[in-house]
């Protein structure tokens, strides 16, 4: 195949330059954000409570609350990156450009993806301060990472794509990740839970991922990781799907 | 052939029934300089959008230096080079750092000398560092033109280079189409600024109704269409034109003291020294003479209105006019 490969460099280029420049509010938000969680969730409350599983509930969360601000982060920066020319206008540059729609996606989902796994290692070097970190399948983590950082920039793309004001940007990641999250077993296991809404939180695909990604850590899981893979897989080609037939249509980018 | 874009039963019919273009038929020539007048809505910015790929054409095709622009997309975008109407820019970005991410998407290598040459052929090499946002909106139009040269097009587009510029800049701007056009570059703007195309342009076309009414060469255009007025004073007010003048295509102004005769300089005789002869043996006396001639401006009008009252019977002559 003919790529255009120089475009998917500077595409990537200055998507990555556009986040250098805020670097302070990029990575210290998420890293306050969670060092607070440890504070309160980690130290204050889980003192309190003994051991989920054998894991120490300040450790417990660890992956958890990589996950909240890795889905959050992966989301908007994708689709930030592009809602932003298309809100300016200046995206005419990027379509009338001899680049493929193909080498449009990776050039801004390779940066958003990038700079959300960039932030997944500082938030677990800042949790590494306050509980003592332990990994027993790095290999594991760090491809759940990757999937997950590209799975949710692609999510964060259709996003982008799909909204036509800042509203729209902003209402799936706040009424419907967000909460998902929380739910999906980020904080506590699910077999805490009574039998009715432990069926309940197996609809939630965040369970699959937070589980699969704990279970790299301690090797404990709320489903079988194989499973969690799958989930993060299906999600993964789900999203590239929407983003093709977006693409086929010219989906509010070409009239 | 010479044509470097070929245009064939272009239509673009928008969602919501929208009849931007229909059926244009176009060919325009290796480095001439087309001016395409028409009004707003007229479908200038839409012909221009689907030739460089933003808007997809419900009809017909478009071939660019022999490519055609949805099969051979890379090669045909690669000529061409498109500066908006709207100063559509981002805000963060350094007006170096533009510049080079244009250049990079059409897939060209890092090339400093030219960029830092063009930026200065612009007046614009003293703000590179400076952030997009804080350009004034004439500074913002030098970029947009500096980001489609970035690549060093065969072809550019300028959608109303000159609206809301001021007469430095449009001055600068006319210079550097011209030295374009002298390195070989093909140009295709449109403007509402008449006098301008009537100044630059080689050919001009003039879209209405998502129609090219018509596309000629710009001489002869003013020659076909051109009428030329003499315009008679004479020393006392009279009721009605004399018998003898009554065979002569002339009128009687409000106050009644001026013969308008109006003429075709394209002609064999305009037939004015019969006409000075006639009016002498009349009796009447003259008193002041002057001619006029009708601009770009007056034709551009004419057409357009002509478009809107009998619109087959342009589409006609646009044909026969388009025949380059």
């Amino acid at each position: 195949m003919n790529l255009n490969l120089q475009a998917i460099k500077v595409i990537y280029k200055y998507e990555m330059l556009r986040s250098w420049k805020t670097l302070f509010q990029s990575l210290a938000s998420p890293v306050i954000s969670t060092a607070l969680y440890f504070v309160v969730f980690g130290s204050a409350i889980g003192s309190r409570i003994d051991t989920i599983e054998g894991v120490p509930y300040g450790l417990f969360i660890v992956p958890g609350l990589t996950m909240l601000s890795l889905l959050t982060q992966s989301i908007s920066n994708a689709s930030f990156g592009i809602f932003f020319p298309k809100f300016t206008g200046s995206i005419y540059e990027v379509l009338s450009a001899p680049v493929s729609f193909f080498e449009i996606m990776v050039g801004y989902v390779g940066a958003a993806a990038s700079k959300s796994f960039i932030l997944g290692i500082v938030i677990l070097i800042t949790a590494s301060f306050f509980v003592e970190l332990r990994i027993e399948h790095p290999i594991w983590m760090v491809s759940f990472l990757i999937l997950t950082c590209i799975s949710f920039s692609l999510f964060g793309f259709i996003i982008g794509l799909w909204a036509n004001n800042f509203e729209k940007l902003q209402v799936i990641p706040l009424l419907v990740i967000t909460p998902l999250v929380f739910l999906g077993g980020s904080f506590y296991s699910v077999s805490m839970l009574p039998p009715f809404w432990q069926t309940v939180t197996l609809f939630n695909p965040v369970l699959y991922l937070v589980s699969g990604f704990r279970w790299s850590f301690f090797e404990v899981s709320d489903v079988n990781v194989g499973l969690s893979l799958a989930m993060v897989v299906v999600f993964l080609l789900a999203c590239l799907g929407v983003i093709s037939w977006m693409f086929k249509t010219g989906y509010r980018l070409k009239e | 052939m010479n044509s470097i874009i070929s245009i064939k039963n272009l239509s673009k019919v928008y969602k919501g029934g929208h009849k931007a273009l229909n059926r244009i038929n176009l060919d325009i020539d290796k480095g001439e300089i087309i001016a395409l007048l028409g009004p707003n809505g007229a479908g200038k910015t839409t012909l221009i959008s689907t030739i460089c790929g933003i808007v997809s054409p419900t009809g017909g095709s478009v071939s660019v230096g022999g490519n055609d622009i949805i099969k051979n997309f890379r090669e045909s975008r690669q000529l061409i080079g498109l500066v908006p109407q709207e100063l559509t820019l981002g805000a963060f970005e350094t007006v170096w750092n533009t510049i080079q991410f244009s250049r990079g998407l059409f897939g060209k290598k890092r090339d400093d000398n030219y960029l830092e040459q063009l930026l200065k052929d612009l007046s614009l090499w003293d703000k590179k560092n400076n952030e997009l946002r804080t350009l004034s909106g004439g500074m913002k139009r030098r970029v947009l033109i500096a980001k489609a040269l970035s690549h060093q097009p065969k072809i550019l587009f300028l959608d109303e280079p000159t609206a809301g510029v001021d007469v430095e800049l449009r001055k600068d701007m006319w210079n550097i189409v011209r030295k374009l056009r002298d390195s070989g570059v093909t140009i295709i703007l449109t403007t509402h600024y008449i006098e301008e195309a009537e100044e630059i342009a080689d050919r001009i076309g003039v879209i209405s109704g998502g129609e090219l009414l018509l596309i000629e060469d710009k001489q002869v255009l003013m020659q076909k269409l051109g009428k030329k007025q003499l315009v008679l004073e004479i020393t006392e007010t009279i009721d009605s034109i004399p018998e003898s003048l009554s065979h002569y295509d002339l009128a009687l102004d409000e106050n009644a003291n001026k013969l308008i005769y109006t003429y075709d300089t394209g002609g064999d005789g305009t037939g004015i020294t019969k006409l000075l002869q006639t009016l002498q043996e009349s009796g009447l006396q003259l008193k002041d003479m002057q001619t006029t001639q009708s601009s770009l401006e007056d034709i551009f009008v004419t057409l357009v209105h002509k478009g809107s009252d009998n619109k087959d019977m342009d589409h006609q002559e646009a044909k026969v006019g388009g025949a380059s």
